[in-house]
Formats: structure tokens, C-alpha cells, sequence
């Protein structure tokens, strides 16, 4: 038992699961599905905060930890737990589910033929998923978690989303877990390792922790788990279902892929890839920062081109995740705590801006650039909000977007003034689509007549929207908040990928990896 | 002069007898029974095949369970002895309207049925060459008439030829091994065999060698390894949709389970000068097996290429060849039949939805299901992601399992290979949910025809039984483990 003497974390994990499952009870009736999906996933938030409110900053370790045995022979458990790494990822995917519900109240609003029920119910679903990778420490639970969260996230995107949305769902699924399915292998491998070390099977986290690996074995688990992680995120040049599945999916699971499960990608480099593999990190740190930077530019050169708003975000969104890709493998203690900090801010903003997209389209029904324009004398609230959310998303002293961005770029600084310098330009270029979008959107005169009796900021749309932008300042403001609950776990983190590099290279580790693997092989069978 | 009268075990066959006396029960009260009242041999049917499950799990772990050295019921016979089982009974559920719908002549649909798991139990039991033929041999006789039995059906005819063809050119090879075995080591007991194997001191001899490479041949055509795989699409398109189902698990498990015995028990300390014969086979039914499938525009033609490339992923678990890959194979045939047989039984509910059996067979049966009958697409969902292997389904677990025996054996790009085979099949597996879940019918309709309440029990029971294995496994695993130990003789 935890700390607590209460199950807190597996409670907020199998929350949403459990009020979905009473969703499917409540029929037809929509008004008390809505209520419904919304006061679990505000509940969960608050218990959340309840748990942030436990939670110790000096501890390194796991916290709330929940664990019993699952399938012993093999060593899965189920095991979840939380650490300053995991805190603020949890968090942000607890915050989005109130705001993808409320959310989905104007999308259902917009579409009476749609089915609740099963909306409401897959949508919980995947808040669950999504809590739980955050939340696993044993790697078969991760996985499981990891991949269940494709299902309801597949038929959310190929039953409401736009025109294409079979091609963009089915490009999705495909995409995960093709770089999931190599990952499942080098689980294996890893437990495998451990059980020609040791005797037992064991998939905990940190029973792995501590088990050394050769320069070879590194390597090549580093690849497929960094391949997975590569598409979640994604990087450049794996990110090809990302426009597609940002843009036909219903506004709420896109707030929900942007915000919440892009940043798996991010936390599984975190926990993964920097601790168990830290030679291959660091051999392959100039190859992935080339392709993260390519990411970066190329994502914001394309942003800079578009017309469909939801689009430009999409593409401004791959550009970030490049950048905080980048802060990872600089795989020090700005860096990390940067990207985290980073993955918090990306997740309010992109949020935010997904939401004025379906503000502006449930106003005029489109989402091109050019049928607007001069909105700002029409919808001046809504513009200054939207005018604060992109100072945020560039990274404006004051604004969440700054902390984050600024310790990244220490961080990647220290290890090489090149890419810390091309990251930069990121920045540069970030400014400058967004600042174009308010441009277009905003600024001159107001030439459509549609667009001269638009309704300002709703109050539904202010109960979103406003706690968003106030969260952009608190971190903004007060970085500290949230830098230092990390501090601890990151430096551990690090400390463990350190202590684990195998210092001199080893030239025949190749043959040494794959003779200790067939060890245990084809003669152990017949006993 | 003295006759010995050989002492009997009965307790070792009594699972099959008790089948095979409700085999015969089902012949003689076919003839008292009216057109009308005909369905009642299903319920006959199924209370024997129950009878007969409860009674293997009664004589679990019991140690007297060996019929001369011809057949034992050691947990690992009688695992599979459930397996079968339960395909059984699923299957007669679901033949309860399928069969009066179609009009095949239950009496002998019932009893064929029947016998041909009496062989597949006789050929998992079998620790004798001689054994494990009469065992291939009871249960293909019987499924060459079952999957010819429609006759108005004109696919049903090709595939009984092709089947029976084919079949009895695999009896040949068998057969053959099984000589060459004989004329090398003089015996055709399993366990001679082993201590045969053991003498050798891991020389091992050509004859031996060819001998299993030609059993590997029959077997393959049982279980449907590439290359020997050319009779299933048509065998399983063409035969009525719940023989297909039972064929499907039923001749698959009975096939692993007797080349088990004979490569991995009596052959298992030469594993090493085999193993690649396995693994080759292996990796390329899962291959060919996913990337057919790929273009199948029949639901029931796509599922039978599915159940190749699933042979595929069983025999991973052989050809590891440890502890852990018996486990395996046999939590994998566990779960595989809840999820296989489950989803031929959504092509018999979709066949009835739409009045005619073929077109339930095709992706323009199954669209917009889940708007017509949510209950059905939700299970057919289940079974789809449970094939993909889609976490947290007991799919999953049963491939993490094989590729982790795998893994443990050696057989890293073994297990390399399976993964992107799954990611293969999810291709077409998802197509399935996409037509059900993402489209909808041109013309609305209201479908008045419902689901047979018996295929919605057996539905209902597929459904939960991989939800709960993937979700707590334990009880299961422990007794395959335990099974996988009575295999290596522990």
C-alpha cells in the first residue's frame, strides 16, 4: 500500500473507465450523458489535485504506489506509481478530460444524429488509457495501456471525424502500432536479459533499472523503443498520420492527440530510453536532434503555407514536439526538466488554439484563414484572448511558453551551440506563423459581412477557455511551480543513466549480445 | 493355453468414450425424432460434450490416467481435451438454427461432429505413432463428410474434394514418417522413441530426419502451414460456416498437439537439429497467411487465411521448444478458440440478418452492423482486435506469451517477424470494424430478423472469456503450466 492507504492513482486511472461503463446504462438521453461524462472527468481532475496536493517534492522515487502481482511466473505486475516526471504529464491529461468533454458538448450540439452514448464512452475510455501509460511502471502494463488507448482513439477519429476520417484513422492505428510492435519485442528482450541475469522473469521498471547492458544490446532495444516513441511524438520524418489525424478528427480528441498523447512520446523518452540506454542515447543524439530539427522547419515552414487554421496548428504542432524532442536528448537536467515544463505549456496552448479553430468554424462553418479577417472589431475579446495564447505558444516572456522553451535551450546549449542555435530558429519562425494566422484572422478591416455579427466570447466557451489561459500565466509567472516537483526525479534519472553507461565502448558486444540471448536457448526445452 | 486379457484403464479414455457414446445416442434417437423436433439432438449433444469436459477436469493431475503405452490423459492431453471441448460445444450452439436454416441432416451433422472430436481427443491422448494415426484418421473422415455435407452448396462440394484430396495425400506422408521412424528405431511408442533419441547422443540420423520432415508435412496440412496450406480456403469457405468454426480450432489443436508430442517429447533432445525447420515454417505461414488475407473481400475467405497465419504464430511456440513455449501454444489454442470460433458465429448471425447465409459472409453483410445490432458489432469488435492482438484481449497475452518463449529460446527474429505480422493483420482486421463501426447502410432498414437465442449464448460466453483472460489470465496459465509440465514428463 501507498503513502495514502488508499488506492488514490488506480482510482483516478479507472475512473473515466468506470464512467463509461455506467455511460453505456444512461441510453438515449443526452443531457444526463453530457452531465455525466463531465462530472467524472471533473472529479478525476479534482482527485488529481488531491493527489498534487500529496505529493511529496523532496522524494525521488514512485509515489502512490498500487501494485499487486498480475501474472507471477512471468513477473507482470500490475504496477503503477508516480515521480516527478510522471506528475505533471498525469496531470495535464486529468485537466483535458473535463476540457474535451465540454468540448464535445458543442460538437454533439453540432451533430444530433450522432450516437452519445458510445461517444461518451469511448472518450472516457481513452482518458483512461492515457492516464494509465502515464501511471505504469511495469513495462507489459505500459503496453498494455499504450496500445489499448489506440481503440477508442481509432473509432473516435473513424466514426466523427471529417471527410477522410476512415483514411486518417486507419493511418493512425497502422502507424502506432507499427512502432509499438518492435517495442513489444525489446520489452520482451529486456525481461529476457534479466532472466538469464537473475533466474526470474521480472518486467518492473526498476528491477530493470538495474540491470547493466552491453553497448550492442543498448542499441538495439534503443532503436525499437525509440521508434515507438518517434511516431507517438512525433519526429520528423515519422509523423506523416499527424496532419491527417489532427485535422479530421472531432475537435475533442484532437485537443486530446495534441495535448495529452503526443506527449507519451516524450515521457516514454524520459523514462525509458534516457535510463535504460544512456550510451545509445548519447551515439545517437546528433542523428535525432538533425531530425528533430528538420521537424522543427519543416513543420513551421509548412504551417507558415497553410489556409485551413486546424492544419497550421497541426504542422505548428509537430515544430514543438521537434523542439522538445530536442530538449530531451540533450539528456541533462535542463533539458529534461525543460521538455517537461515544455510538454506542459504545448499541451494549454495547442489546446487552446484547437478550441478558437472550432469557435471560429462553429461561427462561420469553415476554417479557411481568408474567409475571415478584421475580427478583431468584431470579437475583440475573443481576440485578445487568442492574441495571449499565441504570445504564450511562442514562448513571450511572462507566458507559460517562455520557462519551458529558455531551460530547453540551456539545456540543448550545453551540449551543442549548434542545434541549441537551430532551435532557436524554431522559435523565430513560430513567432512569425502565428503572429501571420492573427494577422489574417484579426487585423485589417472587416470585409465579409458574415463576419461583422459574430457573437464574442460564449459562457461555455469562457468556462474552457479562460482557466487555459490562466494556467499560461501561473506557469508563466511562477515557473518554479512547476519546475520544482521535477527537479528530484529528473536528477535521479539522470544520476541512474549515468551510473549505467558502459564507460569504455565495448567492440565485440555485438557477438556478446547475441550469444548470451541464445544461452538459455533451443536445449533448455527438453527437461 | 492361456489368453492374457490386457488390463484396461477406462479412467484414461473416459472422456472419449463418453463423446463417443453421445455420438451414437444422437444416431439412434435421430431416427425417433421429427423434422421439426430435430434441433433437441443439438441439446443431446451438448450435454455430452459438457459431460465429457467436466469429467478431463475431474481427472486432472490424477497419475494412473495411461492406456497401455498407447494413450494417457496427463494434463497436457486433457488441457487440449478442453480446448476441443469447448469448440465443441460453441459450434453447437451456434449450429442450433444454423443447421435447421441451411437444412443439413442433423442426425448425421451431430454425430459426425461428435466423432471427429473423439478423434481429436484420441490424437491428443495418443502417445503411440499407431495412435496418433487412428486419431488423424477418425477426425478427417469425419470432417471431409461434414464439410461436404451441404450439397445444395456447390463451394461446398469443391472444398470437400480438395479436403479429402489433399487430406488423404497428408495421411500418406504421415504415414511415411511414421515407417521410417519405425524402421529406424524399431518401435513406435513416443517415450521408446525418446529414450531412443536419448541414446543417440545427439547424433541425429537421416532417417530420423526425413521421417519428421514428412510428419511435419502431415501434420502441416492439418493445422494449414504454408505450403501446405492450399485446401483450407476453400475447405473453410465452402463448408457450412460452424463446421468451419470447429475445423478451424479443432483440427488445429489436435495437430500441434500430436507433432508436439512427437518432435518436442520423443524428438526434443535433438530440438536443436530441427528447430529451424519449425521456425521457417513458421515465419512463413504467418507471412503468407496475413498478406492473403490482405485481399480478401469474403469475411469468411479473409478468416481463413486469418487461421493460417494464426498456425503461424502457434508454431512459434514449438519451435521454441522450452517450458515456456508449450505454455504457450497452449494458452494460445485456448484463447485462440474463444476468439476464432466466436467470429465465424457473427458471419452466422449476420448470414440469418440478412436471410441469406451467403451474403453474412461478406463485408457488405457486416456493414453498418453496430447501428442494426450494436450487441454483434461490439462482439465481433472484440473478436477482430482480440486476432490483431489488441491489448488488454487475451490475443495479446497470448502472443506476448509465444514471442516471449521465443525470445527466451533464442529465436529473437522469430519473434521480430510475428510483431510486424501483427501489425499486418490489424490491416485487415480493422477493415471489419470500419465497415460495421464507420459505415452505414444506403437504404435504411428495420432488420426484424434477430439473433438465435443459443448463438447469443455462445456470443455472449466467446466475448467474456477473452475479455477475462486478457484481464485476469492466472487460473488459465497455471493450468497450461502445469499441463506443459506433464508434456516434458515432470
Amino acid at each position: 500500500m501507498n503513502q495514502l492507504g488508499f488506492p488514490l492513482l488506480s482510482v483516478i486511472i479507472f475512473l473515466p473507465l468506470a464512467g463509461a461503463l455506467v455511460a453505456l446504462l444512461l441510453g438515449k438521453n443526452r443531457t444526463a450523458l453530457k452531465v455525466w461524462a463531465l462530472a467524472v472527468a471533473v472529479i478525476d481532475l479534482a482527485l488529481a489535485c488531491v493527489l498534487l496536493g500529496f505529493f511529496d517534492y523532496g522524494e525521488a522515487g514512485f509515489q502512490f504506489v498500487d501494485r499487486f502481482v498480475w501474472i507471477e511466473h512471468l513477473g507482470i505486475s500490475y504496477n503503477v506509481g508516480v515521480d516527478g516526471i510522471s506528475l505533471w504529464m498525469l496531470l495535464l491529461a486529468a485537466l483535458m478530460g473535463p476540457v474535451a468533454v465540454l468540448a464535445s458538448w458543442k460538437f454533439l450540439d453540432g451533430r444530433p444524429g450522432v450516437q452519445a452514448r458510445l461517444y461518451f464512452f469511448l472518450l472516457l475510455m481513452l482518458e483512461t488509457g492515457v492516464l494509465g501509460v502515464f501511471a505504469a511502471i511495469d513495462l507489459v502494463l505500459f503496453f498494455i495501456f499504450w496500445e489499448a488507448m489506440l481503440v477508442p482513439a481509432y473509432l473516435l477519429i473513424g466514426r466523427y471525424g471529417g471527410e477522410r476520417r476512415a483514411y486518417a484513422s486507419l493511418k493512425f492505428f497502422l502507424y502506432t502500432m507499427a512502432g509499438s510492435a518492435l517495442m513489444l519485442v525489446a520489452i520482451i528482450a529486456l525481461a529476457a536479459l534479466h532472466y538469464q541475469d537473475a533466474g526470474v522473469w521480472s518486467f518492473d521498471l526498476q528491477t530493470l533499472y538495474g540491470m547493466p547492458l552491453t553497448w550492442a544490446a543498448q542499441v538495439w532495444l534503443f532503436v525499437a523503443f525509440m521508434l515507438a516513441f518517434a511516431v507517438k511524438a512525433p519526429v520528423w520524418p515519422l509523423h506523416t498520420w499527424l496532419p491527417d489525424a489532427y485535422v479530421e478528427s472531432p475537435t475533442p480528441v484532437t485537443i486530446l492527440l495534441a495535448a495529452v498523447l503526443s506527449k507519451m512520446g516524450i515521457y516514454g523518452l524520459i523514462r525509458f530510453c534516457l535510463p535504460l540506454f544512456p550510451d545509445a542515447v548519447a551515439a545517437a543524439r546528433p542523428w535525432i536532434w538533425l531530425l528533430a530539427i528538420i521537424g522543427i522547419l519543416y513543420g513551421s515552414l509548412l504551417a507558415l503555407v497553410q489556409r485551413d487554421m486546424k492544419r497550421l496548428i497541426a504542422y505548428s504542432s509537430l515544430a514543438h514536439m521537434g523542439m522538445i524532442v530536442a530538449g530531451v536528448l540533450a539528456a541533462n537536467q535542463q533539458g529534461v526538466q525543460g521538455a517537461i515544463v515544455q510538454s506542459v505549456s504545448h499541451g494549454l496552448t495547442v489546446t487552446a488554439l484547437f478550441l478558437f479553430v472550432a469557435f471560429l468554424e462553429a461561427r462561420r462553418g469553415t476554417r479557411q484563414v481568408d474567409e475571415f479577417g478584421g475580427l478583431w472589431k468584431s470579437i475583440p475579446i475573443l481576440g485578445t484572448l487568442l492574441l495571449t495564447v499565441i504570445f504564450a505558444s511562442i514562448g513571450l516572456p511572462g507566458l507559460s511558453g517562455f520557462p519551458g522553451e529558455f531551460t530547453m535551450l540551456v539545456g540543448i546549449f550545453q551540449e551543442s551551440a549548434a542545434a541549441a542555435a537551430f532551435a532557436t530558429l524554431g522559435i523565430v519562425l513560430g513567432a512569425w506563423y502565428m503572429l501571420d494566422l492573427f494577422r489574417k484572422a484579426f487585423a485589417g478591416s472587416l470585409v465579409r459581412a458574415e463576419n461583422r455579427t459574430m457573437a464574442d466570447l460564449g459562457r461555455r466557451e469562457a468556462v474552457v477557455l479562460l482557466p487555459l489561459v490562466l494556467l499560461m500565466f501561473v506557469v508563466g509567472i511562477l515557473p518554479n511551480l512547476v519546475l520544482r516537483p521535477t527537479a528530484a526525479s529528473v536528477n535521479e534519472l539522470l544520476t541512474r543513466a549515468e551510473d549505467r553507461r558502459v564507460v569504455l565502448i565495448d567492440e565485440s558486444g555485438a557477438q556478446a549480445w547475441a550469444g548470451t540471448i541464445q544461452l538459455d536457448g533451443p536445449s533448455g526445452g527438453s527437461h | 493355453m492361456e489368453i492374457s486379457i490386457p488390463t484396461f484403464n477406462f479412467i484414461a479414455i473416459a472422456p472419449e468414450i463418453v463423446v463417443l457414446v453421445t455420438a451414437l445416442l444422437v444416431m439412434v434417437v435421430d431416427l425417433f425424432l421429427a423434422r421439426e423436433q430435430k434441433h433437441r439432438l443439438a441439446w443431446l449433444s451438448l450435454v455430452g460434450v459438457l459431460a465429457a469436459g467436466a469429467l478431463s477436469y475431474a481427472i486432472w493431475h490424477r497419475s494412473d490416467t495411461q492406456l497401455q503405452d498407447m494413450l494417457v490423459a496427463d494434463n497436457y492431453a486433457l488441457f487440449l481435451h478442453m480446448v476441443i471441448l469447448i469448440a465443441a460445444a460453441l459450434a453447437i450452439l451456434f449450429s442450433v438454427d444454423y443447421a435447421d436454416r441451411t437444412g443439413l441432416a442433423q442426425g448425421e451433422y451431430y454425430t459426425l461432429l461428435l466423432l471427429s472430436a473423439t478423434g481429436m481427443m484420441l490424437m491428443v491422448s495418443a502417445v503411440n505413432l499407431m495412435t496418433i494415426f487412428l486419431g488423424v484418421e477418425i477426425l478427417s473422415l469425419a470432417l471431409y463428410i461434414l464439410v461436404g455435407l451441404n450439397r445444395a452448396e456447390q463451394r461446398s462440394a469443391e472444398g470437400a474434394l480438395k479436403y479429402l484430396l489433399l487430406g488423404a495425400f497428408a495421411s500418406g506422408f504421415l504415414l511415411y514418417g511414421m515407417a521410417l521412424f519405425y524402421g529406424q528405431a524399431g518401435t513406435t511408442s513416443l517415450s521408446a522413441l525418446r529414450d531412443y533419441a536419448l541414446s543417440l547422443g545427439g547424433e541425429f540420423p537421416p532417417l530420423l530426419l526425413v521421417g519428421l520432415g514428412l510428419m511435419i508435412i502431415g501434420f502441416g496440412f492439418k493445422v494449414a502451414l504454408v505450403p501446405f496450406h492450399m485446401w483450407t480456403p476453400d475447405a473453410y469457405e465452402g463448408a457450412p460456416t460452424s463446421v468451419t468454426a470447429f475445423m478451424s480450432v479443432g483440427a488445429k489443436t489436435a495437430g500441434f498437439a500430436a507433432l508436439g508430442r512427437v518432435a518436442l517429447y520423443a524428438l526434443g533432445d535433438l530440438h536443436g537439429d530441427w528447430v529451424w525447420l519449425l521456425a521457417a515454417l513458421s515465419a512463413l505461414t504467418m507471412t503468407v497467411g496475413n498478406l492473403a488475407a490482405l485481399r480478401q473481400t469474403s469475411v469468411k475467405r479473409m478468416l481463413a487465411y486469418s487461421s493460417i497465419a494464426h498456425a503461424g504464430y502457434i508454431s512459434v511456440g514449438l519451435a521454441a521448444g522450452n517450458q515456456l513455449g508449450i505454455s504457450a501454444l497452449l494458452f494460445y489454442l485456448f484463447a485462440y478458440t474463444f476468439m476464432n470460433v466466436g467470429a465465424f458465429a457473427i458471419l452466422i448471425a449476420a448470414g440469418r440478418l440478412e436471410g441469406s447465409a451467403r451474403q453474412g459472409e461478406t463485408l457488405g453483410g457486416l456493414t453498418g452492423l453496430y447501428r442494426r445490432k450494436p450487441g454483434l458489432a461490439v462482439a465481433m469488435a472484440f473478436f477482430m482486435l482480440s486476432l490483431a492482438g489488441v491489448p488488454p484481449l487475451a490475443g495479446f497475452l497470448a502472443k506476448l506469451y509465444v514471442f516471449g518463449a521465443a525470445v527466451e529460446a533464442g529465436l529473437v527474429w522469430l519473434a521480430v517477424i510475428g510483431v510486424i505480422n501483427s501489425v499486418i493483420s490489424a490491416y485487415y482486421y480493422l477493415r471489419v470494424v470500419a465497415v460495421m463501426f464507420m459505415q452505414e447502410r444506403e437504404r435504411a432498414e428495420d432488420t426484424p430478423a434477430t439473433v438465435c437465442p443459443a448463438v447469443q449464448v455462445g456470443l455472449g460466453v466467446s466475448a467474456a472469456a477473452i475479455v477475462v483472460l486478457g484481464l485476469w489470465p492466472a487460473p488459465i496459465l497455471d493450468l497450461a503450466r502445469q499441463a506443459a509440465v506433464a508434456f516434458f514428463g515432470g
